[in-house]
């Protein structure tokens, strides 16, 4: 539907109000009316950001910004012996991807790190000053590396960045693959985004004893800490973990240097009410008998957990004062103002709490909430790392420095010694098991395993945000859909069970910020107005009309003009003069105003509004699609802002721009969205029509279609996975949304478009089984290759002089093979490309030396090796092949051989289908076309969905889905069903899909007259049959199907081994056996339970009731505690029985069978 | 009792509605009723009306009339055989006539992106341009000239050039079997290949025995690939597998019948006109201004049901005659329709003889 313009240009529209249309009963209920198409700006903007931006923003912010940083606070490293003996950092960079082989660098691709198992990784480089020798002479040493670091994927580091499709290509790399994440030893590895509470900021809550607290959690660079202030029976106290006691508010802040009770009352405020709260508090400190500080001091120090060895003359409390409690704020000359006020407005947000309860504080709030990315985590690591090796450093000099020595060692030679940080990231990484003791940080599953399953399953990694808390609180809160969810994070997609809710994935548009200079931004604050803190009395702290302004947690000072101040820090970011994530939110009910500038925020792009008219006029919209222009000139020139989630309350962001409502009406409009459709993730924006469909649906196809099998990158057939599911004919849906387009689903679709007609047919579609049609079968319907990779390693011995080798195929005199699974074997002893593979065959003829031969330098024959090869385990009567073989050394310099072995599979029964909207549903059965219903045209579906999968689910989507791809088959243009996109224009209306197929000669309705096509005449329904996207799943029934009958045991206890891999029984559990005795079945019983598992003979004494043993040479029973063999029975009983008792004996319990004739 | 009421009933004659009933099928708004049709011979006897089926009533109604016959495709009137007939032929028209496909692939070489088997089955797939009747169902005898077409591909895309597309034309033909030498071959035995003609395919088929359309993409080559094989096609039917199915599709309909109850007049009528899509009706000048509807192409319905829907619903009705079939044959081109049909024909024919000897 082509946007409605109103009149021929929206720039005099604009000056002319009466060009704008008179509104009618029709316009008024449509929120349509669009003059500027402003979709444009979503490409435009992923042109810009890419789809997992916020991952390599946060790497590169690390790689440029970041490691200076912190090589910068710990540049200087010095002998303790003596301080002259240094080292120091001048400079910190990252260089260019590479290896060290034999001393020559060479520069690596990922591509080859996936192939050989390698780690992507580039040198870390610094430019070093250091004394050397017994003179100090001071050396300087640039391009010095002190390890590898794993480099994200088109991050500036990579070679990967500001590449074009071709040259990608030529580097073996997908261009559709969106990088931001990680190759280490041949695994890509993402590091998922860590969902936290924001840090330094005050939050108000009750505890789990309903008491009101305010907490701090404080987090700079030197200490991490958590302040709790807590109100506990009408008294107020500071909690610690550092003191052993609550310690009363009062008291701590006399400590900090206040002398009187009334500056605290003044602090916190005048409003009598707040001094009625304090009043206890304040009686109890004068109860205990302080009056100065140092009194307070006094007190508190009794109260000290550990009172280790700390500042003596100071007073430990003091220390802990200054350097734990709210250690954010700075302490400057031993000057607590700042940290009092702190603590007063603290104190005022939790009494304003208690006497109104809307100001508690949602730990839930998107807000209150900071993702942690990849670059912030890797950066905690490399400081740990960094730090870890100047200490072992400066220890390992100071060991020397003891000793004389003829040739002193120095700095240089010292920090590289181990390969601590190439080894530490390297292995943080590959495990994800961040331990950071210097940051009391012990976090597991930090990366993980980048999902190849299919496209859609890789981009869903990217965005996922894994939540901090443990997953098995019944809690309900952090679970439910929050509405500052709104175009942040997706309502959809998040996994069913136990993470459920917590777990969740970006927004298409969201962006997560990265830390911003805060020097400048402070002067400024301080230019536009804001009183300094130092120069104020606690009375004016809060002086009516006046608002606090609070830079990322810290308490900047006041402002009298506060809505003057905001608009002119908010035209300041919007001319660029600031960055565009800093965050300006007023908030009235605190009288504050939030100025943020640190990471982790989650912001979105808005257009700006003037009294609810949109910046962003169409000739903006011309010029860029002319490509004059780009985003990131709409973002300087003002016509569209970054706002997080906190701003978000300072506007009213409208959905589209409401040209036909009066001037009144929307002037409080400050923001339009860019596109309504991007509240939704990568993920669920291939649903089409998900509007229209019940929530849960929606949710369910976002983890389903993460299983679906298609294609999965343009390098695919060159990558080694270890498993690889594959379509072969895998298609773009006919039905798409914007999002696939610009995520690139249709490039690299995952399904097929199947002809669906909903009716029953033969009773094997209930419970949503689908019946399909064996020639669409034939012709390539559903048709999947499995690739799976077999890895065989040649092993080195004895220092690497001898290995196992790879032998011929063994032959007879006439060249015959000896053994016949050597089949397909190639004369070098590796499996063929192109050859079949059956079970048993086998794929490397490896052989080992028998043993190490103890000279060294002894070469070994042929009769020293044994035969240790690489056996294929296939299904029995499938044809699979050998795809391809790959060498390659890997890093300990070993040959590994890489085997991958193709499987073509068609759909049979039980294999398992979805359409876009969550409805899954196995194959029943299959049918011959000629059973098949078929069309006044001559169209025979390609499955038949049982219609009673709709009422339930309410999937009105995928009836729409189907009505719009059959308009699409007969008119030949794709059709949109993009979230809530009819308004807008990305997604076509219903109304005129029904009219497309009027047009070519369908009825309205979708619904079709079918002739049967067993018995030829018509059938009695008209039915709903179009075309609609099904996707394969990956759960198919070759790889599930197990059955035994007689088969492996395992050792100890001689029943049958467990599992499909191990060919094991299958279990009769104890409910089943509670069957068999509820039937009384008891022969039944004994057979499964006894002969069939585990039965075993054994010889028992019937005096002693021990169990004995059969003599073979005297064919005598014999009981080994009687000494005799008289009185032996024979028995049998199950072999886990007499293991049991066997186990017991060595326990010394004696069981003792009694026995009595039967 | 007033017998006024009651039409009156001619003896040996359905009353209209009945007679509705038993030879239309009617297509109302929301569903289609009486889709079955009358099996049962006395189904109507107590009227006098005889409803068995007798081969000379059918000798007598029986007709076919063509209505388009090209190379590939035809369409053809059935009139006066029930439904379970015409879809017999259909029936055997898709999965019963035989034709040639490629069944075996010999893979000499494969660098191209795609899988063998992938492969394979796209070459399966292209239909032939071979005659059926002149070949055997290969069974477990050796593939001789009379069971097995052989087909070479040998195509490579040099180093350095563009990339290549291998189209079904570039399928050979060898008429004088497979090329292919087996592997083991004892000493001084001549080696044999995987076929063994008598004679040359030449003198069998009159022309050349090669892919019905040459266009059809197999695969494509990037520079430094190529493809070397022998397909080895054999005689086998639909049912076993699609590729060996001689039509594209087979299908009937029935005659469409459109009925106007009433007298459809002016604004109506136009309205009519313009709600169907395929042009069914058509508006007749009366004189003096005056405007009527007139049904004036019903075979070109397509069933949408717009004109039975909505205020002016009721006066139109749809109908489809149940012993009337549109059939439409689209040939994979391996013989034309015409000969499909006739062959489809046999085989029906052969299942009757079958039935019969198994009966006597």
């Amino acid at each position: 539907m082509p946007p409605v313009m109103p009149g021929p240009d929206a720039v005099a529209a604009e000056g002319d109000p009466d060009a704008l249309p008179v509104p009618t009963y029709r316009s008024l209920a449509a929120p349509v009316r669009r003059p500027v198409d402003k979709f444009e700006l979503l490409p435009a903007f992923l042109k810009v950001r890419g789809l997992v931006k916020e991952h390599i923003d946060s790497f590169n912010y690390f790689i440029t910004k970041g490691i200076k940083n912190i090589v910068q606070a710990n540049n200087r490293i010095e002998a303790r012996s003596d301080p002259s003996i240094y080292l120091r950092y001048k400079d910190i960079r990252v260089g260019e991807p590479s290896v060290q082989v034999d001393f020559r660098v060479e520069t690596i691709t990922p591509h080859f790190c996936r192939l050989t198992d390698r780690t992507y990784s580039a040198p870390v480089i610094v430019d070093i000053e250091y004394t050397v020798g017994k003179t100090h002479v001071v050396h300087r040493k640039p391009n010095f590396i002190i390890g590898y670091m794993p480099i994200m994927l088109r991050s500036y580091a990579c070679v990967l960045n500001g590449k074009d499709e071709a040259e990608l290509a030529r580097y073996g790399e997908c261009p559709l693959d969106p990088g931001g994440y990680f190759v280490v030893k041949g695994n890509e590895k993402v590091i998922l985004i860590q969902e936290q509470l924001s840090k330094n900021r005050i939050i108000i809550d009750t505890d789990n004893k309903k008491r009101v607290i305010a907490s701090v959690t404080s987090s700079t660079h030197e200490v991490k800490s958590k302040t709790v202030i807590v109100m506990d029976k009408e008294k107020i106290y500071l909690q610690l973990n550092q003191f052993t006691k609550p310690i009363p508010i009062i008291v701590v802040m006399k400590a900090m240097g206040i002398q009187s009770d009334q500056e605290i009352v003044q602090m916190v405020g005048r409003d009598p009410r707040y001094g009625d709260l304090l009043y206890l508090s304040i009686q109890e400190c004068a109860s205990e008998r302080i009056y100065t500080q140092q009194q307070a001091l006094q007190y508190m120090d009794d109260k000290v957990m550990f009172p280790g060895p700390g500042n003596v003359k100071e007073g430990r409390s003091k220390t802990l004062l200054r350097d734990v409690f709210v250690a954010h704020v700075p302490v400057e000359n031993g000057n607590f103002r700042e940290k009092c006020i702190y603590t007063a407005v603290m104190l005022r947000r939790m009494l304003d709490a208690i006497l109104n309860s809307d100001t508690f504080d949602d730990k839930d709030y998107v807000g209150n909430k900071r993702l942690e990315l990849s670059g912030q985590l890797v950066s905690l690591l490399f400081e740990d790392l960094f730090k870890t090796m100047n200490s072992f450093a400066v220890d390992r000099m100071n060991k020397n420095s003891d000793m004389a020595r003829s040739s002193p060692l120095d700095f240089s030679q010292l920090i590289m010694q181990q390969d601590l940080i190439t080894t530490g990231l390297e292995r943080a990484i590959s495990t994800g098991n961040w331990d950071i003791k210097r940051f009391k940080m012990h976090r597991k599953g930090v990366s993980q395993v980048l999902s190849r399953l299919s496209y859609m399953a890789s981009l869903g990694y990217m965005t996922r945000i894994t939540p901090q808390f443990e997953k098995t609180r019944k809690t309900s809160g952090p679970r439910a859909l929050q509405p500052s969810q709104w175009g942040m994070l997706c309502p959809c997609d998040t996994p069913e069970g136990e993470a459920c809710g917590l777990t969740k994935n970006l927004a298409l548009l969201t962006h997560v910020t990265t830390d911003q200079e805060e020097g400048p931004l402070m002067n400024l604050c301080y230019s536009l107005g804001v009183e300094k803190l130092s120069l104020l009395s606690g009375e004016e702290i809060h002086a009516p009309g006046s608002f606090l302004v609070m830079f990322n947690g810290l308490i900047l000072g006041k402002h009298r003009q506060p809505q003057r101040f905001a608009k002119s820090m908010r035209t300041f970011r919007q001319s660029g003069k600031i960055g565009e994530f800093v965050s300006i939110f007023v908030n009235e009910k605190q009288h504050c105003i939030h100025i943020a500038s640190d990471g982790g925020r989650v912001c979105r792009p808005l257009i700006i509004a003037d009294k609810g008219r949109s910046r962003v006029k169409e000739h903006h919209m011309k010029e860029l699609r002319d490509g004059v222009r780009s985003f990131d000139d709409f973002l300087r020139d003002g016509l569209i802002e970054y706002l997080d989630v906190n701003e978000e309350n300072n506007a009213l962001i409208a959905l589209y721009e409401h040209l036909d409502q009066d001037d009144v009406q929307r002037s409080s409009i400050t923001h339009i969205e860019i596109e309504p459709m991007t509240i939704l993730g990568v993920v669920a924006g291939l649903i089409p029509y998900p509007h229209h469909n019940q929530s849960p649906r929606n949710t369910y196809q976002c983890a389903m279609g993460k299983q679906a099998m298609g294609n999965i990158a343009y390098n695919q057939l060159f990558r080694a996975d270890s498993l690889l599911y594959l379509l072969v004919y895998a298609q773009r849906p006919l039905l798409t949304t914007k999002t696939i387009e610009l995520v690139g689903y249709d490039k690299l679709g995952a399904g097929q478009n199947a002809t669906v007609a909903v009716m029953s047919y033969s009773g094997y579609d209930i419970e949503d089984a689908i019946v399909m049609n064996k020639s669409s079968l034939d012709r390539g319907f559903g048709r999947c290759i499995a690739m799976k990779k077999y890895t065989v390693t040649t092993e080195k011995y004895a220092n690497g002089t001898i290995s196992d080798r790879i032998a011929k195929p063994q032959r007879d005199k006439d060249g015959a093979l000896i053994k016949q699974n050597m089949r397909a074997l190639d004369e070098d002893g590796f499996v063929a490309p192109g050859q079949i593979i059956r079970n048993h065959d086998i794929y490397v003829n490896k052989q080992t030396p028998k043993a190490i031969p103890k000279t060294p330098g002894t070469t070994l024959t042929d009769r020293d090796y044994k035969d240790s090869p690489a056996v294929y385990k296939g299904v029995d009567g499938e044809t699979t092949v050998v795809d391809r073989v790959m060498l390659c050394s890997d890093t300990n310099d070993k040959l590994t051989i890489k085997c991958i072995i193709r499987h073509t599979r068609r759909p049979e029964v039980g294999d398992k289908f979805s359409s876009r909207h969550g409805q899954k549903g196995v194959c029943g059965t299959i049918v011959q076309q000629e059973d098949f219903p078929f069309s006044e045209r001559g169209i025979c579906p390609d499955l038949i969905m049982n219609p009673h999968g709709f009422p339930s689910r309410m999937t009105i989507g995928k009836m729409i889905e189907l009505l719009g791809g059959k308009a699409g088959v007969s008119c030949g243009r794709f059709h949109y069903g993009s979230a809530f996109g009819e308004s807008s224009g990305n997604a076509d209306h219903v109304d005129d899909i029904s009219h497309t197929l009027v047009k070519h000669g369908f009825s309205y309705n979708g619904k079709d007259f079918l002739y049967s096509g067993i018995l030829g005449h018509p059938l009695e329904a008209y039915i709903f049959m179009g075309p609609i996207y099904y996707q394969k799943l990956k759960h198919m029934v070759l790889d599930k199907m197990h059955a035994r009958a007689s088969g492996p045991r395992v050792l100890l206890t001689r029943q049958p081994t467990e599992g499909r891999s191990r060919d094991g029984g299958l279990r009769l559990g104890e409910m089943e056996r509670d069957c068999l005795i509820a039937y009384g079945a008891s022969m039944l019983i004994f057979e499964r339970l006894l002969l069939s598992s585990d039965p075993y003979q054994v010889q028992v004494c019937r005096k002693c009731g021990l169990l004995g043993y059969y003599n073979y040479k005297l064919k005598t029973s014999f009981c080994s505690m009687c000494k005799n063999g008289e009185n032996m029975a024979k028995m049998r009983m199950p072999y886990a029985c007499k293991l049991l008792f066997q186990e017991l004996q060595s326990m010394n319990v004696v069981p003792r069978l009694k026995l009595t004739e039967g | 009792m007033d017998m006024d009421d009651v039409p009156t009933q001619q003896r040996n004659k359905l009353p209209d509605h009945l007679e509705r009933q038993r030879t239309r099928v009617t297509c109302k708004a929301d569903a289609p009723t009486h889709t079955q049709g009358f099996q049962y011979s006395g189904a109507f006897a107590a009227m006098g009306v005889d409803n068995s089926v007798s081969v000379e009533k059918f000798c007598n109604s029986f007709k076919i009339k063509i209505n388009r016959l090209t190379e590939d495709d035809m369409e053809f009137d059935m009139i006066g055989v029930d439904a379970s007939i015409a879809n017999a032929f259909r029936r055997i028209l898709i999965a019963e006539v035989p034709t040639m496909a490629i069944e075996k692939v010999f893979m000499v070489d494969n660098t191209s992106v795609i899988a063998d088997e992938v492969l394979s089955h796209r070459l399966g797939l292209i239909p032939l341009d071979a005659d059926p009747r002149l070949f055997d169902h290969i069974s477990d005898d050796v593939p001789n000239e009379r069971n097995t077409i052989v087909y070479k591909l040998h195509v490579s895309c040099e180093k350095g050039s563009q990339r290549l597309t291998v189209k079904s034309g570039q399928l050979e033909w060898l008429p004088e079997g497979s090329q292919l030498l087996m592997a083991s071959a004892a000493q001084g035995e001549k080696q044999k290949t995987y076929t063994s003609f008598g004679q040359s395919q030449k003198n069998i088929s009159g022309r050349s025995i090669g892919v019905k359309y040459k266009d059809i993409t197999i695969a494509r080559l990037g520079p430094g690939q190529a493809i070397e094989l022998e397909a080895h096609a054999v005689k086998g039917v639909g049912k076993v597998h699609a590729k060996w199915s001689p039509v594209a599709t087979a299908w009937y309909r029935m005659l469409p019948e459109v009925v106007l109850l009433k007298e459809i007049k002016d604004g109506e009528a136009e309205e009519l006109v313009k709600k169907c899509p395929v042009n069914v009706f058509d508006i007749e000048d009366l004189g003096n201004g005056a405007k009527r509807a007139v049904v004036a192409r019903p075979r070109a319905c397509t069933l949408c049901r717009e004109c039975v829907m909505g205020p002016t619903g009721e006066q139109v009705e749809l109908r489809r005659v149940r012993d009337h079939f549109i059939f439409t044959i689209e040939s994979t081109g391996a013989l034309p329709p015409e000969v499909l049909f006739t062959e489809a024909v046999k085989i029906l024919e052969e299942k009757c003889e079958r039935v019969i000897s198994e009966l006597s």
